[in-house]
């Protein structure tokens, strides 16, 4: 079935296997009721049994947790919380900016872009490895399609300081021993011995961990879309305490213009 | 002063600003490409000749410019059926911010289906295929695939009517209008080859396609294109959003859901 068949056949009712809500009665999600089965849920672990369907062990999520809480970086320097924090200083509404924010997250360099990237290149150069292929193999096609490895290197700086404490967590539960994790390493070790230079940086080793924690790349994908959201209410706050206004203020003279010089304006072309 | 070392300017190819002497952060001046916006343009120019002049480095001819009109025209509101409009409508019903139905009209219209990432597919597609038939019939045989994108594979043939029987007038009226401008060659081609590349395709032209080849006849590249296509839809799903308010809710259709597998069990 298809073209208006189709269409005219979801028209009127959703059928859904996710839930709805039953006013003045009950909630079903994922087959569970909220109120009765899932009340005592910790918020992430319903976040996570949304995406998924499957519950998450106590040391699990005390590691998807902490992959939230370690990169969560209250400085409105970095791009989407600044963002959020310019709501603040032309007093938008807090879920305007923080919501712009997170979507703003989602880029090429750094957050969901390069998440997806990481997780996906994992999962399909394990699955490579296993059918005999040569890492080296992997990473070369890699290259040659983004440039880079997704999670390796970092737009600031070739280092990153939330992989030692992630990564002792992770030990200290019996989490660090996944075969994405020890991919994970293998490519480092492949690119700092290369001429490539680039170290691991925290989209890899989230993305590997959270491979090892059976998620698919898209679960991952949606598990990671708060991950930076602590960081941006304070620089939302703090931009609003302040004079409205002067949160990078620039003046004109701090346009570096590199376009066209002074011209007269084409009025022919308005006939 | 902004020059190359100072790490708190802004570079631009777009805009420059003079300040009041008064104040170094109130403009006195401001020019676009070079030429002074509210001293000259302001009143002497379009507001179609203004946009493309953001996007390109040159103000376009009057056909390029006659052309935009008319491409932003037929863009300017998908109506309250499209998604887009659906989305930004659910911000209104309720009473949502304004920025917040537009950020969800941007936010849906933003896909694979009728939406600013369906426009950059179709434009790449022109700039890959030009109008060269066999190139698309290659193309449509062998999408690109990119591994982990954020975006999901197409399921449909980017430009075309994913479930379409025959070609929707408007798209018909719309290619025939865009074409006589004479702009670039892809609209006249599009015009003329509609009914193979639609055979190629195995789907009607939408008019997503028919924007994505006027954009780049315009000169726009994918990226431009994109943009360009969500900021164009807006003004629809601004004026439904709006309309809605003050009919709320409960005259907004908001659906039956029947569960189904685990889940029904449920529902007593």
């Amino acid at each position: 079935m298809n073209g208006p068949d189709l269409l005219g056949k979801h028209f009127g009712v959703l059928k859904s296997r996710m839930g709805t809500f039953y006013p003045g009665s009950h909630v079903v999600f994922r087959g569970h009721d909220l109120h009765q089965d899932l009340k005592d849920m910790d918020w992430l672990a319903l976040y996570v049994f949304g995406i998924t369907g499957r519950r998450f062990g106590e040391t699990q999520l005390r590691l998807m947790h902490a992959i939230w809480t370690y990169t969560s970086y209250p400085d409105v320097r970095l791009w989407n919380n600044r963002v959020a924090a310019l709501a603040g200083s032309t007093r938008s509404t807090g879920t305007l900016g923080m919501a712009a924010a997170l979507a703003v997250s989602e880029a090429s360099i750094y957050g969901g872009g390069i998440l997806m990237r990481a997780i996906e290149f994992f999962i399909r150069c394990r699955q490579r490895i296993e059918q005999g292929e040569d890492l080296i193999a992997c990473i070369h096609q890699e290259l040659a399609a983004h440039r880079s490895i997704g999670g390796y290197g970092r737009p600031l700086i070739n280092g990153d300081e939330r992989i030692e404490p992630l990564l002792t967590l992770a030990r200290s539960l019996g989490l660090d021993q996944g075969p994405h994790l020890k991919l994970a390493f293998d490519v480092e070790a492949r690119l700092l011995g290369g001429r490539w230079r680039m170290k691991m940086n925290y989209a890899a080793l989230v993305a590997a961990l959270g491979a090892d924690l059976g998620l698919s790349a898209r679960e991952f994908y949606l598990f990671m879309f708060p991950v930076f959201l602590a960081g941006m209410p304070p620089g939302y706050i703090e931009a609003g305490e302040k004079p409205e206004g002067t949160l990078y203020p620039i003046p004109c003279d701090h346009i570096l213009y590199e376009g066209q010089s002074r011209r007269t304006w084409p009025r022919s072309n308005n006939s | 002063m902004a020059d190359n070392s100072n790490p708190h300017t802004i570079r631009t190819s777009i805009w420059r600003e003079e300040a009041e002497a008064d104040n170094p952060f109130a403009t006195r001046v401001a020019y676009c490409r070079g030429y002074d916006v509210y001293g000259e343009m302001l009143g002497q120019a379009r507001w179609v000749e203004m946009l493309y002049l953001l996007f390109m480095n040159e103000a376009p001819t009057p056909a390029q410019a006659e052309l935009l009109e008319s491409l932003a025209l037929a863009l300017a509101n998908p109506g309250p059926r499209d998604p887009s409009v659906h989305a930004a409508m659910c911000g209104g019903v309720c009473g949502s911010t304004a920025a917040s139905s537009l950020m969800a009209a941007l936010a849906v219209g933003a896909g694979q289906l009728a939406g600013g990432r369906e426009v950059y597919n179709a434009a790449t597609g022109w700039a890959a295929c030009g109008t060269d038939l066999a190139a698309w019939r290659h193309w449509f045989a062998e999408p690109a695939i990119e591994p982990g994108s954020v975006w999901s594979t197409p399921e449909h043939p980017p430009g075309f009517d994913a479930h379409g029987v025959s070609t929707a007038t408007p798209v018909k009226q719309t290619l025939a209008c865009l074409a006589g401008y004479g702009v670039g060659p892809r609209l006249p081609w599009l015009l003329k080859n509609q009914p193979d590349l639609e055979a190629a395709a195995g789907r009607p032209l939408a008019l997503s396609g028919v924007a994505a080849a006027a954009f780049v006849d315009l000169g726009f590249s994918p990226e431009q294109s994109e943009m360009l296509h969500l900021l164009l839809r807006l003004p629809g799903a601004a004026a439904h959003a709006l309309e809605q308010r003050p009919m709320g809710y409960k005259k907004f259709p908001f659906g039956v859901v029947e569960l189904e597998g685990d889940a029904a069990e449920q529902t007593a």
